[in-house]
């Protein structure tokens, strides 16, 4: 991979609108029933205005923003080669229905380990010009045996 | 952020209630739409095992999503989780019929300065962990 594009930052992403079916399918794939991703009600007794997502549920809209910048060939980057190897998220607020999400993906570093190279992509994750929550995704992209 | 359990109440290694998921091919079809990762090693047996996998092999990221239901199970509320960190290490094989077990707990670890609590959580699969470095800071009542 291109060193150089270390600290280079990717253009926000297209803004996904977050709804509440989206959060439910995505709360009924990794197999989480907790009411406050469903019911409105119970959202609000927790003092939330919507359903809230899951805590897992950024990767929904970091992944695609991150897979973007992963076809740059500035970067040089073999995609058929990549492992997920660390994932991170620090959370500023809840994601809310409504919330107009978009990424900044920002090459936080690149390194060496062996034959492989060790790519960390820093997401953050926008609406309405504020930082919901970021992530960090470690991809670990394997060189030549 | 309204946990439902108060800082007060916990100490520095209190087992949080274990949880067991069964992972079956299904599931991974569901989270492959749900999340937007179609990735073949996660649906199609044949590819899988043609880049040398054993067999067709979870998403780490679903590994991850299950996990911290442990703690959010345990808080009510979710939106608890300020942060929250895995390393990937090892696979979820999933063969196909009627899925896998994966057992995850989480045992408090620090009280922190700033009222927050870590949770250390463990995910094993087949008598062996598959995340490692697994944590979540939770902000308690």
């Amino acid at each position: 991979m291109n060193r150089e594009m270390i600290g280079h930052q990717y253009p926000a992403s297209d803004a996904l609108v977050v709804t509440e079916e989206i959060i439910r399918d995505f709360a009924l794939a990794i197999g989480d029933d907790n009411p406050i991703y469903f019911d409105q009600t119970v959202a609000q007794s927790f003092g939330h205005a919507t359903v809230c997502a899951p805590p897992t549920f950024p990767i929904v809209v970091t992944m695609a923003a991150m897979e973007k910048s992963f076809n740059d060939p500035a970067l040089n980057m073999d995609f058929t080669r990549v492992v997920h190897s660390d994932q991170r998220f620090e959370y500023v607020r809840p994601i809310a229905v409504g919330d107009p999400l978009v990424v900044i993906t920002v090459v936080e570093d690149i390194r060496a380990l062996g034959n492989n190279d060790i790519a960390t992509f820093r997401t953050e994750v926008m609406a309405h010009g504020e930082l919901v929550v970021t992530g960090w995704s470690k991809l670990v992209v394997r060189g030549d045996e | 952020m309204a946990s439902r359990i108060p800082l007060s109440a916990v100490t520095v290694g209190d087992e949080l209630p274990a949880l067991i998921m069964t992972f079956t091919r299904d599931d991974l079809v569901r989270y492959a739409h749900a999340s937007g990762d179609m990735n073949p090693i996660h649906r199609e047996e044949e590819f899988a095992k043609s880049v040398g996998l054993p067999d067709v092999i979870a998403h780490g990221m679903l590994t991850m999503g299950r996990a911290i239901k442990v703690v959010t199970d345990w808080v009510a509320d979710p939106t608890a989780v300020v942060d929250y960190s895995v390393r990937m290490t090892r696979p979820v094989v999933v063969p196909a019929g009627s899925g896998v077990d994966v057992e995850f707990a989480g045992k408090v670890a620090a009280i922190n300065d700033d009222g927050t609590i870590r949770v250390d959580l463990t995910a094993t699969f087949d008598g062996q962990t598959v995340l490692g470095q697994a944590r979540a800071t939770v902000r308690l009542a």
